[in-house]
């Protein structure tokens, strides 16, 4: 009996999220009495391993290989099936990032095993495990329990709290063989080409601006002056559909319901009026800030503070405040 | 070539939030339905790679009689055929249960080689039905495409849009696909097609012709309900000038402690 955790690496590094659900997972796991395992895959995985012993798993499994460098289902679906066995795990986790989400799915069908997929809430309810799942674009909770024996979910980031990594660690690490060749994984990736340089990613940003049809008057400079109090902030760079649909600004960028559902601490909507599609993708934030030149702007009824103005003033003037009181911290 | 496209009806995006706890319960949602719109541009892309390979396409759902108009949507687009898996008799929507069942009609459509399908539903978006059509078939899987390039000589080469990159990927047929919004722009159906499609006899098939014993639940739903409304009393900060009010707002954000 464990709990498993795969901790995604991208790009040589361990995907943010993971450590939330490794977090949570520490949490479950000592109400279920069970010991927390955390898996790691990839070309390299000893800087990681040692990061998931840091954040509070009893052991690491590791899986070293060049067939491991980058994500291919078949590959580590092979991967994580051999650390389940290995670790006797009946609890399997991973964040419900892209990758993270397909793995689950994948490894819990094969296992013929009940799935929550994209979970916001994971809790201990007399011993048993229950996920909480938002449907229907965040208009519809359910709590979902298992079935089975073995029991998948994937996390949608920013669910739960960062963890805070212990100075020392005592996990015990473990590198399991991969029993799979190159010739077993029908996924040949021919190319790969970088479309982001190091931004943050709108799915784990703790802070979020974004631009909506409020820039109209100047797209170009608009989502510029979106970008420059981002950066201050140490955040990233969202957009409402109407701003895509218009062309200012690519999709990636696209907050709501036929873009990404976010979370974060801090989401500062600029020339957003707030229609329904974009509320359900950004509801969740902790605190929303308003910025729009209507002062009956639906955004308003869903914001915790506000500025009426045109975002082409008060962008700029947030920006050099930021900068004034935050020195050189970002 | 054949080609299947799997297809679900669900609410329009604009009637999601109008949808109660209680019609989730019962299963009897009274939003208008439509084709799930990310299965929308897998019909697309089917008919698109017809037009470029000539191929034999067909869109499947799992669903009740009313299904058939999402069905006959693909139709009008210009999808060639449809069946409906008649899902009335079935216990409430396991993922496993759905995938077994949509696996088993694309077996019994005789030799496909491609199954195209959107990355998720809107209404319960789990993303992870394809996942298990791919798992149950035993074809390989190719996430969020964005572009197919080639289909030739048994393989074929699509672009998948991943975390931060855009991959280029070659896997052998059969294969299952997730398409991405960016792979095209689904075309409005033609009058012709409209009319073709009304006309068109949709097959049924139900799980015991397809051969799917059902098992039980994977999972259970409990305590369905609509979110707590978050009741904010929104602070607007005024000032004489525009850097007034964005002092006020940065003291308030720094006590807030998001920064």
């Amino acid at each position: 009996m464990s709990l498993l955790v795969w901790i995604e690496q991208a790009q040589g590094s361990a995907v943010p999220s993971c450590w939330e659900v490794l977090g949570q997972g520490r949490k479950l796991a000592d109400a279920l009495k069970t010991p927390l395992v955390a898996l790691v895959m990839g070309e390299e995985t000893e800087a990681t391993a040692a990061a998931a012993a840091q954040y509070g798993a009893d052991t690491v499994l590791t899986l070293t290989s060049p067939l491991l460098a980058r994500y291919r289902l078949t590959a580590y679906a092979a991967g994580l099936r051999q650390a389940i066995q290995e670790a006797d795990a009946t609890v399997i986790l991973t964040s419900a990032t892209q990758n993270g989400r397909e793995l689950c799915a994948a490894v819990a069908c094969e296992l013929d095993a009940g799935l929550a997929p994209d979970v916001v809430d994971l809790r201990v309810e007399e011993g048993q495990l229950v996920a909480t799942r938002s449907i229907y674009s965040n208009n519809i909770l359910v709590d979902v329990t298992f079935t089975t024996p073995r029991q998948f979910a994937s996390v949608r980031p920013r669910s739960f709290p960062m963890p805070e990594a212990a100075d020392a660690a005592s996990a015990e690490i473990r590198e399991l063989p991969l029993s799979l060749d190159e010739e077993q994984i029908p996924e040949k990736i021919l190319e790969v080409a970088q479309t982001d340089g190091g931004e943050i990613s709108l799915t784990d940003a703790r802070i979020i601006v974004s631009g909506g049809r409020g820039v109209a008057a100047d797209p170009a400079r608009g989502f510029q002056l979106v970008a420059e109090l981002a950066q201050v902030l140490g955040g990233a760079v969202g957009a409402s559909r109407a701003a895509v649909d218009a062309g200012y600004i690519p999709y990636k960028h696209q907050v709501g319901q036929t873009g990404k559902t976010v979370r974060p601490d801090l989401y500062i909507a600029a020339g957003i009026s707030g229609a329904i599609q974009h509320l359900a993708g950004m509801g969740g934030s902790k605190i929303i800030v308003a910025i729009n030149k209507d002062p009956d702007a639906p955004i308003f009824s869903r914001a915790h503070y506000g500025i009426v103005g045109d975002l082409f003033e008060v962008l700029p003037a947030l920006t050099a405040e930021f900068k004034k009181r935050l020195g050189q911290q970002k | 070539m054949k080609i299947a496209v799997l297809i679900k009806q669900t609410p329009d995006t604009a009637e999601l939030p109008k949808v109660s706890a209680d019609e989730v319960r019962t299963g009897d949602v009274k939003a208008a339905m439509v084709i799930n719109p990310w299965d929308e541009f897998a019909a697309e892309e089917a008919v698109r790679l017809d037009e470029r390979f000539g191929a034999e396409t067909v869109a499947i759902t799992l669903g009740g009689p009313e299904a058939t108009d999402a069905l006959k949507h693909a139709l009008a687009m210009g999808v060639a055929g449809a069946k409906r898996i008649d899902d009335s008799q079935l216990p409430d929507g396991d993922i496993w249960l759905t995938a077994t069942l949509l696996a088993a009609a694309v077996q019994a459509e005789g030799e496909v080689d491609l199954v195209l399908t959107g990355k998720q539903s809107v209404d319960e978006n789990s993303g992870s039905v394809h996942v298990g059509v791919a798992q149950k078939l035993g074809y390989p899987l190719l996430t969020n495409v964005v572009e197919i390039q080639e289909v030739e000589g048994g393989q074929v080469r699509a672009v998948r849009l991943v975390d931060g990159a855009r991959e280029t990927v070659q896997v052998p047929l059969p294969a299952v696909i997730s398409v991405g919004k960016e792979i095209n722009e689904p075309r409005y159906p033609s009058f012709m097609g409209i009319r073709k499609a009304s006309r068109a006899q949709i097959p049924t098939l139900t799980p015991e012709e397809l051969g799917v014993a059902v098992p039980d639940s994977h999972v259970r739903w409990d305590r369905i309900r609509k979110p707590e409304e978050r009741k904010t009393q929104v602070q607007i900060f005024d000032g004489a000038t525009v850097e007034e009010k964005a002092a006020k707002l940065v003291d308030a954000l720094l006590a807030e402690k998001v920064i």
